[in-house]
């Protein structure tokens, strides 16, 4: 099936295809459909815009630079490596787009008490920090593993006046801790705004979260023109529930000479019970209030994913994603834990970047194709965030105590 | 007449519903379990169909799920469970509640042909909205189930009509905004509410979540037409206390609210 343009999605019931829907608990179906409601005028308001614009510039850094990987690119002698630097952003990570937006909208509903999950920490943080910037109360559910795993961002949370929640349930990650959250919000849902993390969740979240995180994509489509006079030929990110690669894909969605690939955690292995790749391992299921791939067995129970990376140790990913994949708009491929790490590792010496281990995902599979691609072919890969909360985990790895 | 319209119409007092997880701790201590409830007083039974995720759901209940599912509880075994208990019972309505991904994946249609099939009357499936019921709602009513609604506090007039549309049996009114075995509701606050609902419609309500002892039962059925416990009956299971006991921990329910 061909379609007319591939960014006219979701259908007014939040829906990409089969995908995407709100399949949640009638308690929250009233304030969920305010959500989308306060977001739709939200959408149409200069004024919300033009207070969104001046924090994106002013509070977080926006735009975020388009740099030109020479050492890389030399190194893997192949085509031209441009990273898109939002590991830059204040909070270190591309999560802050969102949260600045939601934090405006959960304002706008009159909302006093937020709540959100995080995987790897970064979500958590920079709700955090957008809590601290509005004065309300933040509420931070995380997987017991993550909160072992991911030490700093726990201890930057708290410092930012956050409370975190340690999920002691299920797989004691990410999924788990947006099971908790939930259901927090169903008991408090008179007065909470729960600030969801990526690109799934019930309508209008995946819709919400992508178009907050456009930014990257609209930012690098004027910055690759500048430089190159013309568009990218392939667009890399890493995905997790798939919010920095909406992100940077969805500007350019309607280019058909622009390839995209998204990569997802393949952990020791799509072959193994240890991976994070929804895709290539999973298929249509509903949970946590949408349509879209899990990682789950014949009986329709979710199973625990696997990644290095707590950020993508989600067996879910984000509706639109689940669309563009049946559609082929975009190509999905999975990168293991020590690909991985070896991409950490080639980016931290040759550029003087340590990346995320979630970004570094993306970057394994730029190593894997650029040599194989002419020197005038150009890649754009989202730097989706900084490493520097890994360097625990990556000194685990290698044997090396800190 | 549908068995859960019988019940009700036979009733002339509230009527008692005791949820069960299937399967849990193990299918025979479960089955034991189930094929008493109704001689101890249950009127109606609900019963649960495990799932790994199970997001309205307070720790009682997620722990009988896990437990059901360690002990290699599925689809197939639960609907089993129903077959053998229907041999037994041809009376006792029994509904079927849970979440829809292992509903879809084993075949909305298959699921409802089998469930009918082996005797199930209605289903409750929490994380399926009327927004996103019509294949299953059209599925269901083919065979004759009824797709049982949750309305709650939060419910307004308003969207009102969009739930009681298609819905059938029973409506179950969550009495709290929370997950299931939280505290108790507020009388005074439910109150009005359904009353409010009981303009609208016809159908009997059930009130649920956050009842947990008999005095809690008796204070309930006074604006309910039933009233439904599940964590406290799950967590005396939890104990690994046997059928005996948890039959009499229903007969003190119906005890009180009779």
């Amino acid at each position: 099936m061909s379609v007319n343009s591939y960014k006219n999605q979701p259908d007014e019931r939040g829906h990409f295809g089969p995908y995407g829907g709100r399949y949640v608990a009638e308690t929250l179906m009233p304030l969920i459909l305010e959500v989308e409601k306060t977001y739709n005028e939200a959408k149409a308001d200069p004024a919300f815009w033009a207070q969104l614009e001046t924090l994106q510039r002013d509070y977080v850094g926006r735009p975020s630079p388009l740099y030109y990987a020479k050492s890389a690119t030399e190194t893997l002698g192949g085509a031209k490596i441009y990273l898109k630097r939002d590991e830059l952003n204040h909070t270190g990570a591309h999560k802050i787009n969102h949260c600045l937006g939601q934090i405006l909208v959960a304002r706008r509903m009159g909302k006093t008490r937020i709540i959100c999950e995080t995987g790897a920490g970064q979500h958590g943080v920079a709700t955090a920090t957008v809590c601290a910037l509005f004065d309300l109360p933040c509420t931070v559910f995380m997987g017991a593993k993550d909160i072992e795993r991911q030490k700093p961002n726990v201890f930057r949370m708290k410092l930012l006046g956050a409370e975190v929640i340690s999920v002691e349930s299920g797989s004691r990650s990410l999924k788990d801790a947006i099971n908790e959250a939930l259901r927090d919000w169903v008991t408090n849902v008179h007065d909470t705004y729960y600030l969801i993390g990526t690109v799934n969740g019930p309508h209008p979240f995946p819709m919400m979260v992508r178009d907050f995180q456009s930014i990257i994509g609209t930012e690098t489509r004027e910055q690759i023109m500048k430089k190159e006079g013309r568009l990218p030929d392939t667009l890399v990110a890493c995905i997790g529930g798939g919010s920095n690669a909406m992100g940077l894909f969805h500007p350019f969605l309607d280019d058909p000479e622009v390839r995209m690939i998204g990569v997802e955690a393949a952990g020791l292995g799509v072959n193994t019970d240890k991976h994070a790749a929804s895709l290539a391992g999973g298929r249509p299921g509903v949970m946590h209030g949408m349509n879209s791939y899990f990682l789950q067995n014949e009986d329709g129970q979710i199973q625990e994913a696997h990644s290095i990376s707590a950020g993508l140790d989600y067996p879910g990913i984000g509706p639109e994603h689940a669309w563009l994949f049946d559609q082929r708009r975009v190509d999905y491929v999975a990168v293991t834990d020590d690909e991985a790490l070896e991409a950490f590792q080639f980016l931290s010496k040759t550029e003087g970047i340590i990346p995320a281990l979630e970004s570094s995902h993306a970057l394994a599979h730029i190593m894997k194709i650029a040599p194989t691609l002419p020197k005038d072919h150009i890649i754009v890969m989202n730097l989706s965030g900084r490493g520097d909360k890994d360097i625990f985990t990556i000194a685990e790895k290698l044997g090396v105590k800190i | 007449m549908s068995r859960i319209e019988a019940t009700f119409k036979a009733l002339n007092r509230p009527a008692l519903i005791t949820f069960i997880m299937a399967g849990d701790p193990d299918v025979q201590t479960s089955m034991d379990v189930l094929k008493a409830l109704p001689d101890a007083g249950a009127d109606i039974i609900e019963l649960g169909m495990p799932f790994s995720d199970p997001m309205a759901d307070g720790p009682t209940i997620q722990l009988a799920g896990q437990r059901a599912l360690k002990a290699g509880a599925n689809m197939h075994r639960t609907l089993q469970m129903v077959r053998n208990f229907r041999a037994e019972n041809t009376q006792t309505p029994l509904v079927l509640m849970g979440y829809y991904n292992p509903i879809l994946q084993y075949g909305v249609e298959k699921f409802m042909n089998e469930a009918a099939e082996a005797g199930v009357d209605g289903l409750i499936i929490v994380d399926l909205p009327p927004e996103e019921a019509s294949e299953a709602q059209t599925l269901a009513k083919a065979k004759g189930l009824d797709i049982i609604r949750l309305l709650t506090p939060t419910t307004t007039e308003e969207r009102l009509p969009k739930i009681l549309e298609g819905a059938s049996g029973f409506l179950y009114y969550v009495s709290i905004t929370g997950v299931t075995g939280a505290a108790q509701a507020d009388l005074n606050k439910i109150k009005p509410h359904i009353e409010q609902i009981k303009t609208h419609t016809d159908l009997p309500i059930a009130i649920g979540f956050g009842i947990k002892t008999p005095a809690d039962a008796a204070e309930m059925a006074a604006v309910g037409d039933a009233i439904v416990v599940g964590s406290s009956i799950v967590q005396t299971i939890a104990e690994g206390q046997s059928a005996g006991a948890v039959s009499q921990q229903v007969s003190a329910l119906a005890k009180a609210i009779a």
